[in-house]
């Protein structure tokens, strides 16, 4: 049966006037209808924050439940019944501050998880303090002379929790929202979308240079797997790899051809060299790199449990509670 | 399996001039190093008593260091069981016979014996350094401890076994593994216990190494036949007769293992998955074991990164359409009282298990208390209503288990069952159930034919909220942490839908209907015992104590705490004085007294970390008593 965007929709949204999250809402929305799974097998379980108002607005199944734990239930969601589609949408302080520890067991065990997080560097819900994403110096309500902490780079802490799939998307940049979030989808295993999404009341402009279309074209590389990493305005920029790290070089100047230019490999098991796609950006002279950075196949926690019942099950010779207690040494009083 | 008919013990041989003690219950306590095999000892011994009919309960006492140094007196671990021609409830305060394997069990376990006990000591294990280990001033370790040596069957253990295993090509380490079987042996000797018993217990348990097994089996009979040869060392011999006998087919559990077995079968009932996420944590971790084990009945268990993610998944799960529990202990409780109160507002079954330990923080963890009541009845925030159940003994596990099941799943409701290291640790007979036999949990799954105006809080006429399990077409809605309109299932901060959803959530625990207090002992009791949980066997033989003597005295005690049952009141104001004795500084009595108009008990309270003493609660009952 195929769906339509209506089919997902659900209520009136309640974020501030211009927040990303209405755009990015509309994507998965989008992005669900495409997929086809149907509203009756998919859950939407989030945290607390302001993103995680999203079930709300969901025709699905969904649970918008406790600061953090977001992918803890969604993990106990998706192995007591992998039937299901699970989406687990959090923000960066749900998914990174208190929910830290959830997020990278979950890429760890490789659930399969469609992992996403809103980041928009802030605490919006409480009225604007610094989140774990902020960048160093921050200044906010609770850091009025500026953060003395260095921030998450989600990406290396999904890497480093050894995950599979890293993707990332601008919230207001539907169509390349809308595909990152299939892929996630087509992805057996934890999936994480990092959202960059802008809070207009309490980080305004936080994501600035990419946040519309000609800022991406300046400022941004869509990577897609096989494909060479060019980018700029007029393409005429390329990644190439030099030493231990990445250098952007300009085609056509010194010999340079598209041909020296590196292909993406998203599905490298080595996961070096998309780190460094992922960490680039922030004004350190490389675009941010939007698209699918990350994509490894890897056998899922859920599969995996489900396949070891089955091969118990073959092996024992027990297989209801009656049988069970026959196991144990038994003596009988007459 | 092995299924052995009951038989008469047989007697050995034994001389005219033994004086043999028949006795209603003995209490044997093995004690040594930790890794000297006291509890394989002592469950083997345990195993051979109730195959003919003799009930039982055990208990082992853990040392709290992981692997102490060899010898050492915080290295000790011991493992008592009591044994009886009637029913036993508790495993003794004190025992009959104390096995030390070495001196700083001797120095330790000491304290746990009868004044006239019969104490088997290994000799090989009492040399200077090992009395220097455990801080003996002289060589004459008896006279230090005013150990009368006519009590002593003093015998050089560790050298028999290696020469009785001479032949067998074991090394030194494997032979030495070997000498509790050699107590063991002495033992069952002592108690003309049948050794075809232990033979087979131990051919099953080493059936995938037989040279284990014989080698074991041959120290059991060394041991059995020097107790036999030697008989003149002993100054008594004992023999248990079984006198009540309930047919039917045993095995011997504890209390986790009955826990988890609870839960198997209130899955298999209810037809659904059974999921476990949970955390290691003593003493509740062997319920994680257990469970891991059974794959093949289709069990899911999570060993998740914290408590709290033990118990979210287990609510994410429950959301998902499974039978959920998450095992912990109190220090897990403080940290997954969040999850289990986001299971309170969105009115999703789970069980929620507290193995109590010793507190607060991290406390006692090897010891039992009864401490964590009040946590799990109030310690959430909000007004956080949910059912609370108490196992009374390592069987009553079982039922209690699968109670706290079909209550969660039939009332849409987080449940705590409270056991204790105590009842997790111990074990009993236990009669095969048949499941069949069960009443039948029929979770409240909302009726198709609401399909379109059903809305997530509408109730059943209990007040149940309905479950829509993911997967069904037209019941797609959201819960969550906020409180919901009642009627719509929309947040909402209106005051007067949230005072109504209180009211309501509370209602539904109100209506649970628990069985009725029992009342057992003296019918015109001039005083009642009151207790909760894992005291049962200590509050119920000290009753019977001061009831042998002539007193009247009865006991109510507790399984189901919250809602209370519809009697307690009434059972509670019946009497002229009523004693509430609890593990703990008066959490039921506070409990009680919060409850019941104008009930002004007296109270028992210790907080030791050990098993109630029978006798001490004798003494301070009948005191009271008195007065």
């Amino acid at each position: 049966m195929a769906y339509t965007i209506q089919d997902f929709k659900k209520g009136q949204p309640r974020w501030c006037p211009g927040c990303g999250d209405h755009a990015f809402l509309a994507s998965l929305q989008k992005a669900m209808a495409e997929i086809g799974v149907a509203p009756y097998d998919t859950a939407v379980i989030s945290g607390i924050g302001c993103s995680s108002r999203l079930p709300h607005y969901m025709a699905t199944y969904g649970m918008n439940t406790i600061h953090g734990r977001a992918a803890a239930i969604a993990t106990g969601a998706k192995v007591a019944n992998s039937k299901l589609t699970v989406w687990q949408v959090s923000g960066d302080g749900d998914g990174l501050a208190i929910g830290g520890n959830h997020f990278i067991h979950a890429n760890r065990r490789n659930i399969d998880l469609n992992m996403i997080l809103l980041n928009n560097r802030i605490y919006g819900l409480t009225k604007g303090q610094y989140s774990p994403t902020s960048p160093r110096g921050f200044v906010s309500k609770s850091s009025p002379y500026g953060t003395v902490e260095d921030p998450f780079r989600p990406a290396e802490l999904c890497f480093g929790a050894r995950g599979h799939f890293f993707a990332r998307a601008v919230a207001t940049d539907a169509a390349a929202t809308v595909d990152i979030l299939k892929a996630a989808y087509n992805h057996k295993g934890a999936a994480v979308c990092e959202i960059l999404q802008n809070c207009v009341i309490f980080n305004n402009g936080t994501h600035e240079s990419v946040y519309d279309k000609a800022g991406r074209a300046k400022n941004a590389i869509y990577v897609k797997h096989g494909e060479p990493l060019i980018f700029g305005e007029n393409r005429e920029f390329g990644l190439v790899q030099e030493g231990f790290g990445l250098k952007v070089v300009k085609i056509g100047e010194n010999g340079i051809t598209e041909k020296d230019i590196l292909v993406h490999d998203a599905h490298c098991e080595d996961n070096t060299l998309q780190l460094k796609l992922a960490l680039m950006g922030d004004n350190d002279g490389f675009p941010v790199a939007l698209g699918v950075i990350r994509d490894v196949d890897a056998p899922t926690y859920n599969d995996a449990v489900e396949a070891q019942i089955e091969e118990v099950k073959a092996a024992k010779k027990y297989h209801n509670f009656a049988e069970l207690l026959e196991t144990n040494d038994i003596w009988e009083v007459k | 399996m092995c299924t052995n008919k009951f038989s008469k013990p047989k007697i050995k041989n034994m001389a005219e001039n033994l004086e043999i003690k028949e006795l209603d219950s003995v209490a044997v306590r093995f004690s040594g190093d930790s890794g000297d095999g006291m509890q394989l000892a002592g469950n083997i011994f345990s195993t051979v008593s109730a195959t003919v009919g003799n009930s039982i309960s055990t208990f082992p006492d853990y040392p709290a260091d992981i692997r102490a140094p060899q010898g050492s007196l915080t290295g000790v671990s011991g493992f008592q069981v009591n044994i009886g021609a009637g029913k036993v409830y508790t495993p003794g305060d004190f025992c009959d016979v104390l096995v030390a394997m070495n001196a700083a069990a001797l120095k330790t376990q000491y304290k746990y014996a009868k004044p006239n006990a019969t104490i088997i000591i290994d000799t090989d294990s009492f040399q200077e350094k090992d009395l220097e280990k455990a801080a003996f001033k002289t060589p004459d370790y008896l006279g230090e401890m005013g150990i009368d040596p006519d009590r002593v069957i003093a015998c050089n253990i560790t050298q028999m076994v290696k020469d009785c295993l001479a032949d067998s090509g074991m090394d030194n380490k494997s032979m030495l593994k070997c000498r509790n079987m050699f107590a063991l042996g002495l033992v069952c000797w002592l108690f003309s216990r049948d050794l075809d018993i232990a033979f087979n217990f131990l051919k099953e348990k080493f059936a995938k190494k037989p040279g284990v097994a014989e080698a074991n089996i041959k120290v059991i009979q060394a041991g059995y036949d020097f107790g036999h040869n030697t008989h003149s060392s002993a100054a008594n011999v004992y023999r248990i007769e079984t006198k009540v006998k309930e047919p039917g087919r045993y095995m011997d559990i504890t209390g986790n293992k009955a826990t988890a077995y609870g839960f198997i079968a209130a899955a298999e009932k209810a037809g659904l998955k059974l999921y476990l996420g949970s955390y290691p944590i003593t003493p509740a971790t062997d319920v994680l074991h257990e469970l891991s084990k059974h794959k093949s009945l289709g069990v899911t268990t999570v060993q998740c990164e914290d408590e709290i993610a033990g118990c979210a998944s287990a609510v994410g799960a429950s959301f998902a359409g499974a039978l959920a529990v998450t095992s912990t202990s109190g220090p897990g409780i403080c940290l997954k009282s969040e999850a289990m109160n986001l299971a309170v507002i969105m009115e999703l079954p789970l069980v929620v298990l507290d193995v109590q330990r010793g507190g607060p923080a991290t406390g006692l963890p090897t010891k039992s208390e009864q401490t964590d009541l009040l946590q799990c009845l109030f310690g959430r925030n909000g007004e956080s209503p949910l059912p609370v159940i108490a196992a009374t003994s390592p069987t009553d596990c079982f039922d209690a288990a699968y109670n706290a099941c079909k209550i969660a799943l039939e009332h849409m409701t987080p449940v705590v069952l409270l056991t204790d290291a105590y009842v997790a640790n111990g074990s009993g007979a236990f009669k095969l159930p048949n499941l069949a036999e069960f009443p039948a949990i029929n979770p409240p799954y909302v009726p198709e034919e609401l399909k379109g105006t059903w809305t997530p809080y509408m109730r059943a006429e209990n007040g149940t909220r309905y479950w829509a399990v993911p997967g069904r077409e037209g019941f797609q809605h959201i819960l969550g942490g906020l409180e919901k309109d009642d009627k719509t299932g929309a947040i909402s901060t209106n005051p007067e839908n949230h005072d109504l959803m209180t009211r309501k959530r509370q209602a539904k625990i109100n209506n649970i209907v628990v069985p009725d207090l029992e009342v057992i002992g003296n019918k015109d009791a001039e005083l009642l015992i009151v207790g909760f949980g894992g005291t049962y066997g200590h509050l119920r033989a000290a009753m019977e104590e001061m009831n042998a003597s002539g007193k009247k005295v009865a006991m109510a005690h507790f399984k189901y705490i919250n809602p209370l049952p519809k009697n307690a009141s009434e059972v509670l104001k019946k009497y002229k004085k009523v004693v509430v004795a609890e593990q703990n500084m008066g959490q039921l009595a506070a409990f009680l007294r919060m409850k019941v108009d104008g009930f002004v008990p007296y109270q028992f309270n210790q907080v030791k970390g050990q098993p109630f003493v029978v006798n001490e609660l004798v003494e301070a009952f009948t005191e009271i008593y008195n007065k």
